[in-house]
């Protein structure tokens, strides 16, 4: 592609400078085509992208915009009244007196544990999955199935779900744990550690699926003839998979890691159905307060503010994760 | 905006509750959040002024409705075992007056709060609605719902028809916001099989004794009696407590949070001492006070007079009845709520407005249909009515006078649920002694009511 870019029009300048005779020899056999493929190609691209650059320019770009606009402003739609304040709804943000501050915080601070627990997990396990899964065995296809099958649920089916098996009074996890003689009495879903446990627990388990399946196409796209000129070389399991596998997976690797932060930093059904938030605001995360001061306080100057810091922030996250992995591929 | 009828932020999703029962306890009442999306990037509406509201039309009412013929959009959040209720009235309406028919959309309450103020905004709003008592202010002063006292005047409607209490509360900056359909407070609901184990009937309605009550049906082996809810209704019971000790949550005149009281921190240690005392299981999770107590797990429990018809429909062989809530302080009082009549700003149709009235009046009269569904009617004659006395709130009625409603405080609700209802919690599950939790909280809902009084002028 990169080679066609840069040398057509080369060779198209240096046809036009030597007159109508040289660009009929130059381009003979294919010179009509390709000649009405590149003007064409220019506006064809961009018929092509309309349809997306209308939707996203209509449904992210101006609500983005908009939301920026609202954060600057004292904004509840339901008031007649939506005075301009600046940037004070940030500054704000980051002022100890102000409240909305100091429970946004504790929200970045909840959503930030969440996401440190949940990451390393939401890579390691489906890995070990994804390896699994790989190899030949009878019924490989129902296992495949039956780890993917929690994706698909939706959070309200899984958080109510847990919510149920986790009750540390009537739930089923705390009555097979006394069955087995081990406490019955843990409180999962209102005490920490335990609600911490409760809400990764849960979410690794609902969303190892999709990560699975991602490392098992990547997988499957490592030539065999790699492991097998590996294995002729005298390499054990370990080393086929520390210099084989796991450069193969690299590719994906990087889009897992970036999706995974960023959906366990979006966390918000999961506490929302199980924990409610709790204990007091410990488990509430960034996005969860933002929809309740936005959504139901309708304070949604102060939200859109909070969900550009966040937005910032995870950009910067976003950033430092592909930096890393370059710094890989350059060595 | 969460926390009408005291529903918390942090309690169970109203979603949980078709699961949880069959009659949707917090269907009921539900409500609170809801809020569902993610990132707040686009706004509604925006911009334009909800402009100015006066009285409720130009024509008057006379007692029956002689216009052309009308349709009527009527909205409530009556998704449990009131709704069918509710719906029979309408029916009932609808075939004595052919020249009105009513279509009631029922919306879980948390959507309908939510939803409410843009569909009135966008002209797309119902032409009357139900909403409750402590959502009145609120969307007052949203300007969503239009001041009644016209209408009160042309329906005839005055306070000696109602209990006063109700009646006073649905004023907000001296105009009528709301007019009262019924009441609902809390109820304490026993197991009467547990209590014959430790050789009692029935409960005292004082403490020490009822306490002692309670240690009574501990020592008769009933397991633990008293289960301590951390979600809800404990910030309910909670504030049940304080009017009981004579404290007020909130200084309406000086926009301060005053639960941090001497009342309150009597209120929130009795509710601690409850698990301290072993009474109640540690770390209660959401709604396992009322599981356990249909199955006979928990002797004792508190929740709303709605949970009637659940317990009757859904407990089988289970032997329970219900009082008033103990007088554990100084004087006896509950916590309560009430739905509401409310006209959405109008549309400029006089004949729906007309209509309307005729259809409040009705409903008004009619509220013994109503009672079927648990709760209490706020008029006096059904009330007093020999067919309502048969029902089981009945008992709770007896007690009208003890009956205490959030005061009119617009965005009041969201500072509960962000505030009192988290200090109770925390208290309730140990991690804060009473008062660090109260003190710390009424300062931020005192800080939450300032910034509320400057968005919404007070």
């Amino acid at each position: 592609m990169s080679t066609h870019g840069v040398e057509r029009p080369a060779v198209r300048s240096a046809a036009v400078a030597a007159g109508p005779d040289v660009l009929d020899q130059t381009d003979v056999g294919r010179a009509p085509v390709s000649g009405r493929g590149r003007t064409g190609s220019r506006w064809t691209a961009y018929v092509f992208l309309a349809p997306y650059l209308l939707l996203f320019t209509v449904f992210v770009l101006g609500p983005a915009f908009y939301g920026i606009w609202i954060s600057l402003h004292n904004w509840d739609f339901t008031l007649p009244g939506k005075p301009w304040v600046g940037l004070a709804n940030y500054t704000d943000l980051f002022s100890s007196k102000s409240i909305y501050g100091s429970n946004f915080w504790r929200g970045m601070k909840a959503t930030g544990i969440f996401t440190l627990f949940s990451v390393p997990l939401l890579l390691l396990v489906p890995l070990l999955v994804a390896l699994l899964m790989n190899a030949k065995f009878a019924g490989r296809n129902f296992f495949r199935a039956l780890y993917f099958a929690p994706y698909v649920l939706g959070v309200a089916v899984i958080g109510v779900l847990w919510r149920y098996l986790l009750d540390t009074n009537i739930g089923l996890v705390n009555h097979y744990l006394g069955v087995i003689g081990a406490s019955s009495t843990i409180p999962w879903l209102n005490k920490l550690p335990w609600a911490w446990i409760a809400l990764v627990g849960a979410t690794v388990w609902w969303t190892l699926g999709f990560n699975a399946v991602i490392y098992l196409a990547g997988l499957q796209d490592i030539p065999k003839e790699l492991y097998e000129a590996a294995r002729v070389d005298g390499a054990n399991a370990w080393q086929r998979f520390r210099h084989v596998t796991m450069p193969g997976l690299r590719p994906v690797l990087l889009f897992i890691v970036s999706v995974t932060i960023i959906g366990s930093a979006n966390m918000f059904g999961q506490s929302y159905l199980m924990t409610q938030g709790g204990p007091g605001n410990q488990t509430r995360t960034a996005i969860y307060y933002i929809a309740e001061t936005g959504l139901k306080n309708f304070t949604m100057g102060t939200a859109a503010a909070m969900s550009f810091i966040l937005t910032i922030v995870l950009m910067v996250v976003s950033a430092v994760v592909f930096f890393l992995f370059r710094e890989k591929e350059a060595k | 905006m969460s926390d009408h009828s005291g529903r918390s932020d942090n309690a169970a999703d109203p979603r949980l509750d078709v699961v949880n029962a069959g009659l949707s306890r917090r269907g009921f009442l539900g409500a609170g959040a809801a809020a569902g999306a993610g990132l707040l990037l686009a706004g509604c509406g925006g911009g334009k002024s909800a402009g100015d509201t006066g009285t409720s039309s130009g024509k008057k009412f006379t007692g029956t409705y002689t216009g052309p013929h009308v349709a009527l959009a009527y909205w409530n959040g009556f998704t449990g075992g009131d709704g069918p209720h509710m719906r029979k009235m309408v029916d009932d309406f609808n075939a004595k007056n052919p020249k009105i028919k009513v279509t009631m959309n029922t919306i879980q309450w948390s959507d309908f709060y939510q939803k409410l103020p843009a569909a009135v905004l966008a002209g797309k709003g119902p032409d009357v609605a139900i909403m409750h008592e402590d959502q009145l202010s609120t969307f007052a002063a949203r300007k969503t719902i239009i001041p009644l006292d016209d209408v009160v005047t042309e329906l005839k409607f005055q306070e000696s028809d109602f209990i006063p209490a109700i009646w006073k509360a649905g004023i907000y900056q001296g105009k009528r916001f709301g007019i009262p359909l019924d009441v609902h407070s809390l109820a304490q609901y026993y197991n009467k099989a547990s209590l014959q184990k430790a050789g009692l009937t029935t409960l005292p309605d004082k403490d020490p004794d009822f306490s002692s009550s309670l240690d009574k049906l501990s020592a008769a082996g009933v397991g633990q009696p008293f289960w301590m809810p951390v979600h809800w209704p404990s910030h309910l019971m909670f504030l049940s407590l304080l009017w009981q000790n004579g404290g007020e949550p909130y200084d309406t005149a000086n926009s301060k949070a005053t639960f941090d009281s001497d009342a309150g921190m009597k209120a929130l240690t009795w509710m601690v001492d409850q698990v301290k005392k072993g009474r109640s299981p540690k770390n209660v999770a959401a709604d396992s006070q009322y599981t356990a107590f249909k199955n006979g797990k928990d002797a004792v429990t508190w929740d709303g007079i709605w949970q009637i018809n659940d317990l009757k429909s859904t407990t089988n062989g289970l032997s329970w009845d219900l009082s008033f809530i103990p007088q554990i302080g100084d004087t006896l009082a509950s916590w309560s709520n009430s739905h509401n009549f409310v006209l959405p700003k109008a549309k400029g149709d006089d004949n729906k407005v007309l209509a309307a009235k005729a259809f409040i009046s009705y409903i008004s009269k009619q509220s013994l249909e109503w009672a079927k569904s648990g709760m209490i009617p706020a008029r006096n004659s059904v009330r007093d009515s020999p067919e309502f006395k048969t029902l089981p709130q009945a008992k709770i009625a007896e007690h009208v006078d003890a009956l205490h409603f959030m005061p009119q405080i617009p965005g009041i609700g969201d500072v509960g649920a962000q505030t009192l209802e988290v200090a109770v919690q925390k208290a309730v599950l140990g991690q804060q002694d009473p008062k660090t939790a109260l003190s710390s909280a009424a300062g931020q809902a005192s800080k939450l009511m300032e910034a509320n009084k400057s968005k919404f002028g007070g």
